[in-house]
């Protein structure tokens, strides 16, 4: 049984590293854009998958992520991909500040305050806080980036950098779900009590869930500045907060794959009705309620974890 | 020598006075049952001993170091465990799973060293699966750590909650109604279980309705009624004192 899914996940993952080739520039940067929403949705799928917290504000930390980026890049000529680091770590930041005074907030309260937070830094955004952000017109001019002396600029070549990415975030989230920081995000969503009454710090695991998404969210904001060149606050608006939560309640809250799957059906689906011109967004919609009637828990749900139980015994005797 | 011990706690909540002045002590490696009537206050003390309340005065001393206001987490790895009057237990997730929680106070590996696989993380993931199964083959749950929590039976569960509470490693375990749902049998086995628990040297500390394994399990007993202590000593006394019959049978009024 496991062996089938990690074939099937083989093919899909070679089909998708092929695909460049067949496809137009078109269809390759839908591809791209999904990528883009996956590594985001995995890292909001941490918090609002893993840890329980309501966060409709993810837009919030890419912004901030993507605008590190962009104004270090065009005001002292640093290598884009560089800042990588920064860009995480501004976003990360700025999490511990704002997620420190309200993550005792409780589910639909916190999913308030962090719709405002979002809103707060699209509208900072605008007014050009600080005279560096480039106001409703953003901030244009970021350098394309190089990656040992090739300069990446074309749909098929970021192609390889996002999924290279997604794929680096899938290796090393899926270790984290299987290990004692990814239990206990569960335990404190499964129960707060029972987890602080089990010995687990639970103000310090949210906190943490919360600004690990964030410098993640924050990497992401820097390959969008990269990739568009351009940058400005409608980029980052409630509605891409709304996407990103949207895609892990409907591929599976919790699950990497289901994760994956709800980027393309986010990302990917409107394009592929595109032919439906002006019903697209009603057919998605459409799509959208039945599977909350039909299947709450989301398209693939997250497997139970498999220890191994017998191994240990046998080394334990 | 005493492992815990309650001074003068008093805990209000608005008008009311939930516990009222309450002292006692616990004696390292004794079981001993907290008893009253419904509404008591026996919860609330338990609550304010793990740290879910704070009292409003009063001291809670654990092992010579006064532990009243510090966060829950910090008071279970003291070495001070406890299960819940409402089974809580992690729902989603398996059997095992909910004893590892436990085990999470003892281990030290972060976020970063969970996704580099250091020698050091690998060790301990397995360590703690060690000895979570070790926890669940002492209440007897061995074969069902691969199972879903809430596939367990009823009594099942408590015990789950009590090999959870095991895997922290306490030197003070609190049962807040063990044996709320069991049946006869499975009661007779929870006094066993208490008696083994014993043995290993822990300290227990229990709330119980069920008068059979209060007075065979308990060494001694504490009474409270309205927040006070009315009674405290040996089952024997206790089962004879006027003022802990009154409590539980009350008086006729107009005599």
């Amino acid at each position: 049984m496991k062996d089938k899914r990690i074939i099937i996940y083989g093919i899909l993952a070679v089909a998708l590293f092929c695909s460049p080739f067949f496809l137009n520039h078109y269809w390759v940067d839908v591809l791209n854009s999904v990528g883009l929403y996956a590594i985001l949705g995995l890292s909001l799928n941490l918090i609002v998958g893993h840890a329980g917290l309501f966060n409709l504000g993810h837009a919030a930390f890419y912004a901030v992520g993507a605008y590190t980026a962009a104004i270090l890049n065009t005001t002292f000529h640093i290598p884009i991909l560089w800042l990588l680091p920064a860009c995480g770590l501004t976003a990360g930041l700025f999490a511990v500040v704002i997620a420190r005074p309200i993550i005792h907030l409780r589910g639909d309260y916190l999913c308030i305050v962090t719709i405002g937070i979002g809103e707060i830094v699209r509208i900072a955004l605008i007014n050009d806080v600080f005279g560096i952000t480039g106001g409703a017109n953003g901030i244009f001019g970021i350098a394309r980036p190089e990656l040992f002396g090739f300069k990446i600029r074309k749909p098929q070549e970021f192609f390889y950098l996002i999924w290279f990415f997604v794929a680096v975030t899938v290796f090393f989230f899926n270790r984290l779900e299987q290990s004692r920081f990814g239990r206990a995000l569960n335990y404190l969503r499964d129960d707060e009590v029972a987890a602080e009454g089990s010995g687990i710090n639970t103000a310090h695991y949210k906190l943490a869930a919360f600004v690990l998404g964030a410098v993640w969210a924050g990497m992401v904001g820097n390959i969008f500045a990269a990739k568009m060149t351009i940058i400005s606050p409608e980029s980052f608006s409630f509605w891409e907060s709304v996407l990103m939560f949207t895609l892990i309640i409907l591929g599976g809250s919790g699950s990497i794959p289901g994760v994956l799957l709800g980027a393309f059906l986010v990302a990917g689906l409107p394009e592929v009705f595109r032919g439906f011109a002006g019903a697209r967004m009603l057919l998605f919609g459409g799509a959208m309620v039945a599977m909350m009637i039909f299947r709450t828990q989301g398209i693939l749900p997250p497997r139970a974890r498999t220890f191994p139980i017998d191994a240990v015994a046998e080394e334990a005797r | 020598m005493s492992l815990l011990s309650l001074k003068n706690l008093t805990k209000t909540f608005g008008g009311l006075k939930a516990v009222d002045d309450v002292s006692f002590d616990v004696n390292e490696g004794s079981v001993m049952g907290l008893i009253g009537p419904n509404g008591a206050g026996k919860t609330t003390v338990f609550n304010l001993i793990t740290g879910n309340y704070k009292p409003d005065s009063g001291q809670v001393i654990f092992d010579g170091k006064s532990i009243e206001g510090l966060l829950t987490h910090r008071i279970v790895s003291m070495g001070i465990g406890r299960t819940f009057q409402t089974i809580r237990l992690f729902k989603n997730l398996s059997v095992l799973e909910n004893v590892l929680a436990g085990c999470h106070c003892r281990m030290k590996s972060g976020a970063l060293s969970s996704m580099f696989h250091t020698p050091g993380q690998k060790k301990e993931e397995k360590a703690a699966i060690e000895q979570s199964l070790k926890e669940l083959e002492f209440v007897g749950l061995r074969q069902e750590a691969a199972q879903l929590s809430t596939s367990l039976s009823y009594g099942n569960q408590r015990l789950l909650e009590i090999a959870r509470a095991l895997a922290t490693q306490p030197r003070l375990l609190i049962l807040d109604e063990p044996a709320g749902g069991m049946n006869e049998q499975e009661t007779e086995d929870l006094m066993e279980l208490i008696r083994k628990m014993q043995e290993r040297g822990l300290t227990i500390l229990l709330i119980e309705h069920d008068m059979k394994l209060v007075m065979q399990a308990c060494e001694e007993l504490v009474v409270i009624e309205y927040g006070r202590k009315i009674a405290e000593g040996v089952p024997a006394e206790i089962k004879e004192n006027p003022r802990v019959i009154e409590a539980y049978l009350g008086t006729e009024e107009g005599e």
